[in-house]
């Protein structure tokens, strides 16, 4: 365990030291910066303009970086050979894999966190203060953290047995069903077919579900969030990434290093 | 402790080829040997011999298809084994946003060292491995010498008892070559066991208390290198003086000349021989001496023509 740790602030030093990322996270303010001018056009909604569009910006962002750090996380330390050093020492691999996770999931929290102040500081400049309500909006980011987490653990499953490019079709792929989950759920229905319907809800269930964790409306409009769904995500998630992660341990403790 | 570093029975490894991964290349076959402790064993092949291959199978980066191998007693299925080895890799790579000093510190956290031992054993290694003052910069810049000292330093941050080391002299000029050997004896001396693999000979004659060498993913031998070569004398060689091509000309002209100086080579039983000849043509014997074969020698005739070919010919690293 606290091999793992010791991997996982090595990963955020290295995404620290990635330019790439300052270029996204200042993409993302730049984005939140037009929230607030379409904002102004639209007058008497610009807040609801504006979380809406800021939480957009901070889910895509960062999407755009749990994919594209996360599947490279085990792919390039194996392909540039850095891995062989590490593995010598007294590290399990799954240490190492967990290490990778925590390490890209401390850097999208930070990330997040920055995008996040930047939409308060807009929220700011279109309300004198914040509001009990406001509190919808930092549940919402918790849950696009959330969602990034079963992303990276999708990714990293990948990385340690495809190529990044595959890897990124993969996840993506996986993502856009995880959308669209409950609607596959009722795949079968439509059809009619029995076995159908069987082979999609059992399908549905190893997709990753994000039905819930998309609130960004509700939270435009500053409506209330019920625990109930903050508990049950949280499990969700952390569930689902268990088992990915476990699923990669697996893989990845197998593997023979080219 | 007693019995071996190194115990190797049996080691088998397939790496599937072909489009679909459906065919088997043999690498390293039924490979049985032992290291002792504290000994420096020279592993000796051309290029792809299977030396990384065995190499790999010892720290666990790769998995045997069959055979065991165990270290210091432990199985090298064991991690926990891996606090008491320490390995470089062959053409190293580490992280290049990191600085030599906080690759080795790095490395280090995985042992339990304290934060100041940690600081002692990294500016030390640095030192030793001559980049104290290159620790201050990152790794991206370095050359393949200096990465090579970075990975020897990292192979031994943590007091290892036994160190593998893939082609540590690869990469390296003259002077970085003679600090490794400098570093491997040190090694030596403090009673730590060393298996290196090598294609250039010199090195392990210079270095080994004994040496293994395989070929195309078998052993083809294993002894001292001087037992080797001792066992190989091939013969004396006479360095004599004619003065004024006399009628010992029979012998002579089996001689390599240089100026008035002949140099020849005879079996030793024909030694008496062809001194008598040489007196009697009126030669001034200048000295005999014993011929031995290199180890060179020894490992062109295990491995053959063609094997050897690329081995002899390459100096340093692929
Ligand atoms: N990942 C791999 N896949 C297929 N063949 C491999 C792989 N690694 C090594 N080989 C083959 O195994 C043989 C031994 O390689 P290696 O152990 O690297 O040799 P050496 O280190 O002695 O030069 C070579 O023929 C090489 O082509
Ligand atoms: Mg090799």
């Amino acid at each position: 365990m606290k091999h793992a740790g010791i991997v996982a602030w090595n990963t955020f030093r290295e995404a620290v030291r990635d330019r790439v990322l300052y270029n996204l996270v200042f993409f993302a303010l730049l984005m939140i910066a037009a929230a607030v001018l379409v904002g102004q056009i639209s007058i008497g909604i610009e807040e609801v303009v504006i979380v809406s569009l800021g939480l957009t910006a901070i889910s895509v962002i960062g999407l755009l970086m749990a994919v594209f750090i996360g599947v490279g996380l085990v792919y390039k330390e194996m392909d540039k050979r850095t891995l062989y050093a590490l593995l010598a020492k007294p590290v399990h691999r799954w240490e190492f894999l967990l290490g990778k996770f925590g390490g890209l999931l401390l850097t999208l929290t930070v990330n997040t966190a920055a995008m996040a102040a930047g939409l308060f500081g807009a929220m700011l400049l279109v309300q004198p203060a914040l509001k009990a309500a406001d509190l919808c909006v930092l549940i919402a980011v918790y849950f696009i953290l959330l969602k990034l987490a079963i992303v990276v653990a999708l990714a990293l499953l990948f990385s340690c047995f495809t190529t990044p490019l595959l890897a990124i079709l993969f996840t993506t792929g996986l993502y856009v069903t995880g959308v669209f989950a409950q609607q596959i759920r009722g795949f079968g229905n439509i059809t009619g077919s029995r076995t159908l319907d069987a082979v999609a809800v059992w399908f549905s269930y190893l997709l990753p579900n994000f039905e819930n964790f998309n609130v960004i409306a509700a939270a435009a409009h500053r409506r209330a969030i019920p625990g109930a769904l903050v508990l049950q995500n949280t499990a969700y998630a952390v569930i689902y990434c268990a088992i990915v992660l476990a699923a990669a341990s697996v893989i990845f403790s197998r593997r023979n290093l080219k | 402790m007693t019995g071996p570093a190194i115990e190797i029975e049996g080691l088998t490894k397939d790496y599937p080829v072909g489009f679909w991964l459906a065919k088997k290349k043999r690498s390293l076959d039924n490979l049985t040997m032992q290291v002792e402790r504290g000994e420096v064993f020279g592993f000796l092949g051309p290029n792809g011999a299977g030396k990384t291959t065995t190499l790999k199978l010892l720290v666990g980066l790769i998995f045997p298809t069959a055979g065991t191998a165990r270290i210091l007693g432990q199985p090298v299925s064991d991690v926990g084994m891996h606090r008491e080895i320490g390995y470089l890799p062959e053409q190293p790579y580490f992280y290049d946003y990191l600085t030599a000093y906080e690759v080795l510190d790095y490395f280090a956290r995985f042992h339990d060292l304290t934060a100041a031992e940690r600081r002692a054993r990294v500016e030390g290694l640095l030192k030793k491995v001559g980049l104290e003052t290159a620790g201050k910069i990152q790794l991206r810049k370095y050359s393949k010498g200096m990465l090579q000292r970075v990975g020897l330093a990292q192979a031994i941050v943590h007091n290892p008892q036994v160190v593998i080391l893939d082609e540590p002299m690869s990469g390296l000029d003259p002077v970085g070559r003679r600090e490794v050997r400098d570093i491997i004896l040190e090694l030596k001396r403090d009673g730590r066991t060393v298996l290196f693999s090598t294609h250039i000979l010199s090195d392990a004659e210079m270095l080994c208390d004994r040496v293994g060498v395989i070929a195309g993913g078998t052993l083809r031998g294993v002894g001292a290198p001087g037992e080797i070569v001792g066992l190989k004398a091939k013969g004396m060689e006479i360095l004599f003086e004619l003065a004024g091509g006399s009628g010992g000309a029979a012998i002579a002209a089996q001689a390599t000349q240089t100026g008035n100086r002949y140099r020849i080579q005879v079996p030793e039983e024909e030694l008496f021989g062809a001194l008598e000849q040489l007196r009697g043509a009126g030669a001034r014997i200048l000295a005999v001496a014993q011929v031995k074969a290199t180890l060179e020698d020894y490992f062109l005739e295990l491995v053959g023509a063609e094997g050897a070919q690329g081995a002899a010919v390459e100096v340093s690293g692929r």
